[in-house]
């Protein structure tokens, strides 16, 4: 019963996460509270890509940027509701997906070289939209201030905190049933082993398929998030290295393939960020030097990750680098 | 549609060009093809050496030409002990670990530079940063002409490393069978530093050649990363002849592209290029290996 277990501490978490509106007045520090749900939102998107299925991205932008731009082009050029546009959002970020998977799984396209071609994808997008005219270009897309729940621009903070729990509680939820789905196993047995997965009939193709999709569509919903809540987009912002990298340090720092690893990284970054901007004060770069001070550390050190960390510390047993539990070579 | 007395000069100005890319890229191809690594880090690092090139020049009054006495060895020396004290360790088994091992150097090594030097974009004053060269009709820049000339023969000096020294025969060999290396008694964390602190040493070298030319800030490094991948992709995976003919195609193709589509536009041929060649022919023009 180890799995409902699981399930319960989920809604237990995201339960305590929810009475923080009730309990905290500052809007300042809803917003961190806020900033963290959505940095666990797009960590878990990666987390189902390249933690559980081992296809490491660094181009999570293409699909970030897809859904911030559907949103705001929809609403700016189109006049379509931003509710709306948050489905299309989802799903235009998904087909980002399934294009860029179909370009890469079909030919057989692993590791280093996965990375390499899904950053290439994100910046193909991200010259493109500096070159159109309907996404502003250069020059960006401002959304047009018009506060209204109706409009996804909420008056206060505490509107845009439940729409990032949902949002962020659904992509939780998402990845638990995936842990526990047939679906899962094959994704995790192809992230192991891909050819000894094939020999024994899972269709590594279909399975990579339907992890890229789902992580492109929770990736662009954290995209919408950001369009609605900072209401301003250019093609640095959406397609920039920036957001792929906060994308993979989240799951990387709080532990790969784990339900919980993303909303650990995401506290414990923002954390970081908060406490650094507190102790040096705002120059520039410096909480960016710790992020990669951090990569480096958790990748040489921890490669589980905080939530590998925790549990081997409950067990008491010396930590294992992932690789050395017979996780496959690419 | 422009026609040959604008088209000629763009490429030959590209060719130029090309040959600095080829010189960044020469390096990272080193680095993968004996260590099997993607050096993420490689754009980072060549903005380190620019900056070195542009204090030494501002403070002690050095030529870049001059300072290239100084900056590739120095570069090697980073290099070394940043393969044996980090990017060495960091594997696990798993080629994706290196990856974002060098990508958190990157970041490190940029902001860093964003906190030391600002943003501000420098650029170093040479007497001969504005002569120009004449080549078939087309008015070339002279640093850019000495960079390309450089280029050739660093390409040329690499081979003969390779080819004629012990340290290029362990090298090649460990590059070969790892395993079979080690027993004939060569230190295999030894020659994979020295091959990391080679192909950072020809960063070294792109720094001196490229600032009379160029300019300097803490992201000018990350413009060349992909681009010096797409021409490692491109030539083959390893290859030297394959790095010098694969960066003079993407200056090419950029100046031709920049020419046709306009300059934001310009460059997404080579990102195309990069994913066409990576889907259909992952081991490049020249490469041998799968």
């Amino acid at each position: 019963m180890k799995t409902d277990r699981k399930l319960l501490m989920l809604i237990a978490v995201f339960g305590l996460i929810g009475l923080a509106p009730m309990l905290i007045a500052q809007d300042s520090l809803l917003n961190i509270i806020i900033m963290t749900l959505y940095a666990a939102l797009l960590g878990q998107a990666w987390n189902i890509l390249g933690g559980y299925g081992g296809q490491v991205s660094f181009g999570h932008a293409a699909y970030f940027g897809t859904g911030a731009y559907a949103v705001a082009v929809l609403q700016v050029q189109f006049g379509i509701n931003p509710w709306i546009g948050l489905v299309a959002g989802g799903i235009a970020a998904a087909a980002v997906g399934a294009f860029i998977g179909f370009c890469t799984f079909r030919y057989g396209l692993r590791g280093s070289y996965f990375a390499l071609v899904t950053l290439a994808f994100a910046e193909v997008l991200r010259i493109l939209s500096n070159s159109v005219d309907f996404t502003g270009a250069g020059v960006g897309l401002l959304i047009p201030l018009e506060r209204s729940a109706a409009n996804f621009q909420f008056v206060s903070k505490e509107g845009f905190f439940w729409v990032i729990w949902i949002l962020t509680f659904a992509a939780f939820l998402t990845v638990w049933k995936i842990g526990n789905s047939r679906f899962g196993a094959q994704l995790m047995a192809v992230r192991d082993n891909e050819d000894a997965a094939r020999a024994l009939g899972v269709d590594a193709f279909r399975v990579k398929m339907g992890a890229i999709m789902l992580s492109g569509f929770f990736a662009g919903l954290a995209g919408v998030f950001y369009a609605q809540y900072f209401l301003y987009l250019d093609p640095h912002i959406a397609y920039g290295a920036a957001i792929s990298v906060e994308s993979l340090l989240v799951p990387i720092i709080g532990g790969m393939g784990t339900l919980f690893g993303p909303l650990l990284g995401a506290a414990f970054l923002h954390g970081l960020s908060e406490l650094s901007r507190a102790v040096i004060g705002d120059a520039p770069g410096i909480s960016l030097v710790l992020y990669g001070v951090l990569l480096v550390i958790m990748v040489l050190f921890v490669p589980r990750g905080l939530a590998g960390l925790a549990s081997h510390l409950r067990s008491g047993k010396p930590g294992q680098p992932r690789a050395e539990e017979g996780k496959g070579h690419a | 549609m422009p026609d040959s007395a604008i088209i000629i000069p763009s490429v030959l100005n590209g060719l130029t060009t090309g040959g600095l890319y080829a010189l960044v890229a020469l390096g990272l191809t080193l680095i993968y093809g004996v260590l099997h690594i993607i050096n993420f880090a490689h754009g980072a690092l060549l903005m380190l050496g620019l900056y070195a090139v542009y204090f030494l020049n501002v403070q002690f009054g050095l030529d870049p030409y001059a300072a290239l006495l100084i900056v590739p060895p120095a570069m090697f020396a980073l290099g070394y002990a940043l393969q044996r004290g980090i990017i060495g360790r960091a594997s696990h088994g798993r080629d994706e670990n290196i990856l974002l091992v060098t990508l958190g150097l990157s970041i490190i090594i940029e902001n860093l530079s964003l906190y030391f030097f600002r943003s501000d974009t420098r650029t170093v004053d040479t007497p001969y940063s504005f002569d120009v060269v004449e080549i078939f009709g087309a008015f070339l820049p002279y640093p850019k002409v000495v960079a390309f000339v450089g280029a050739l023969m660093t390409a040329a000096l690499l081979w003969l490393l390779m080819s004629r020294t012990d340290l290029g025969r362990a090298i090649r060999a460990l590059a070969k069978e790892r395993k079979g290396a080690q027993l004939v008694g060569i230190n295999a964390d030894h020659v994979f530093a020295m091959s990391f602190g080679l192909g950072i040493a020809c960063l070294g070298v792109a720094a001196c050649l490229l600032l009379p030319s160029y300019y300097v800030n803490p992201q000018v490094g990350s413009g060349f990363v992909l681009i010096a991948f797409t021409i490692v992709v491109l030539g083959g995976m390893g290859s030297f002849v394959g790095a010098l003919i694969g960066g003079l195609i993407i200056g090419v193709v950029e100046a031709l592209g920049g020419l046709f589509l306009g300059e934001s536009l310009g460059q997404i041929g080579i990102f195309l290029i990069f994913i066409l060649v990576l889907i259909f022919r992952p081991t490049g023009l020249f490469g041998a290996r799968a």
